[in-house]
């Protein structure tokens, strides 16, 4: 399998203070990879280097096989990220928010697109609405939307369950896994839902004050550290000292 | 650069005022009510009959002058801010809009406002004044370019300060036209100003544009010697705050502040 995405010794100083401290890892195409750690342990800084929002101290990231430094927009427009955190303008209607980044992907045919994935998400009766007025749920369905409509090969999801009700996140899930399936999109998540990522993740990446901790399968790493599930196992490496 | 990423950030700037009221009012309504406001002064200033003055036509170009600049600077500093505002840069900027797409788009929705404006204003002042801004013909519009070339220098300019400073500095949006009012020659030559000052307004290319406007509509002939001051300053801010604000935003995302600015 090739890598979609390389991290090699990527770092990030803020002052005196290291967000980053020298990370790498190799993300495989088609797998939804989990990068877990505790809040602080540079999870954010890292997808927001990858994104190119904020740039490195040092260090090299490549997607598709070439630097993001060199072939940002190339590769942007081949990615895509969702956060429950981050909305949408709320000022604008659901389907002008669509349309406007349709239109910024430079998708061909922007009508059929948001046709099909408001059926996919369930937004069909939403598209009139003002963003404003939709719950934590249609907005994470929105957010969800918007990433799919440049038809990534990867996408980056920060928490995407975090403001939904059992039922809801659990329909978002299989999304990801049809998306995953039928799709062949890599994904690189964040979550807190240990059992989320026991469900849904072919790998896990730890991180711990800005360094790899450990990496591996679900099973391998539960195994590992001779523990009955990653949760377990999250607050082992959560608790260990420096 | 990609056009198609240009014209999603202005229609995305163009739904916001196909319902909102205030937004309308902000190049419809205010420029309006200051042309009432000094048309109504000029024309008692006529009735006064003072010497040597062509006042309406020189205070009523004056308004519609000012209220092009001001749109030309707000049209680009507050459609940032509303992406500040909705806390949208996140999702622009991990696309693969680049930061001069996203300027441009800033810079063409200033020239739709300001067209809105100087339409507006020109229909008012000739329905309620009967002055005709159109019978200066071409002499003026190279003083509105210039006008509009220093619109965007300064919203770009407050751009960067709130890139760098955050949102504790979007008062300078609202405010900074008003600062460079006084030494603009906006309504009076920069002759009037006290000696001491008058070096300032020479710095401004606005100074050279109200002046060089004043010459043409009180019929002095075609200022040249103005258009080219006003060039060649506008041209040397413009090429500055363009690179301050590259330099600011590299800046800005190596410091991690981006997605920080409120």
């Amino acid at each position: 399998m090739t890598a979609i995405l390389e991290v090699n010794n990527l770092v990030k100083k803020f002052g005196n203070f290291v967000a980053v401290d020298g990370i790498s890892f190799k993300m495989e195409e088609g797998t939804i990879t989990g990068l877990l750690g505790p809040n602080g342990a540079g999870k954010t800084t890292t997808i927001q280097m990858i994104l190119d929002i904020i740039s490195p101290t040092s260090g090299e990231i490549k997607i598709f096989g070439k630097p993001m430094h060199r072939h940002r927009d190339e590769i942007l427009s081949k990615m895509n990220f969702s956060s429950p955190y981050v909305h949408l303008p709320n000022t604008l209607k659901v389907w002008e928010n669509l349309y406007t980044f349709a239109r910024l992907y430079g998708v061909k045919d922007i009508k059929g697109k948001i046709g099909e994935l408001s059926k996919q998400f369930d937004l069909e009766e939403l598209l009139p609405k003002m963003t404003s007025q939709l719950s934590s749920g249609q907005l994470t369905r929105l957010n969800m939307a918007k990433a799919m409509l440049n038809e990534p090969k990867l996408l980056l999801l920060d928490e995407p369950t975090a403001s939904l009700d059992p039922d809801i996140a659990d329909r978002t899930r299989m999304i990801f896994k049809k998306l995953q399936k039928e799709n062949g999109i890599s994904i690189l998540y964040t979550s807190h839902n240990m059992e989320e990522v026991e469900e849904i993740c072919d790998r896990v990446i730890f991180i711990q004050r800005g360094k790899v901790k450990d990496e591996g399968t679900p099973d391998e790493l539960i195994k590992k550290y001779g523990h009955k599930d990653l949760n377990d196992v999250f607050l082992t490496i959560a608790r260990e000292k420096v | 650069m990609a056009w198609h990423r240009i014209k999603a950030l202005i229609i995305r700037h163009l739904y916001l005022y196909k319902r909102s009221f205030p937004r309308i009012m902000d190049i419809v309504f205010w420029p309006f009510l200051e042309l009432l406001l000094w048309g109504f002064l000029s024309m008692y200033l006529r009735e006064l009959n003072l010497p040597g003055a062509n006042i309406v036509s020189v205070l009523l170009g004056a308004v519609i002058f000012w209220s092009m600049l001001n749109q030309a600077q707000r049209a680009v500093s507050v459609s940032f801010l509303e992406d500040v505002w909705e806390k949208n840069f996140l999702n622009l900027f991990v696309s693969p809009l680049t930061l001069s797409e996203f300027i441009v788009s800033r810079a063409l929705i200033g020239i739709i406002q300001i067209i809105i404006v100087g339409t507006v204003s020109a229909i008012a002042a000739f329905i309620l004044y009967q002055f005709n801004i159109l019978l200066f013909g071409f002499a003026l519009i190279p003083f509105v370019l210039e006008l509009l070339v220093f619109g965007w220098t300064l919203g770009l300019f407050t751009i960067a300060i709130i890139f760098r400073w955050g949102t504790d500095a979007q008062i300078i949006a609202f405010s900074l036209l008003f600062l460079i009012q006084p030494f603009s020659a906006v309504f009076y030559p920069v002759s009037a100003l006290p000696e001491t000052v008058q070096w300032l307004a020479y710095m401004l290319p606005s100074s050279y544009i109200f002046e060089g406007m004043r010459q043409v509509i009180s019929g002095g002939g075609f200022p040249g010697e103005a258009l080219i001051w006003a060039s060649a300053i506008n041209l040397i801010y413009l090429v500055g705050v363009t690179v301050l604000l590259y330099f600011v935003f590299n800046k800005v995302k190596a410091m991690g502040r981006l997605l920080k600015m409120d």
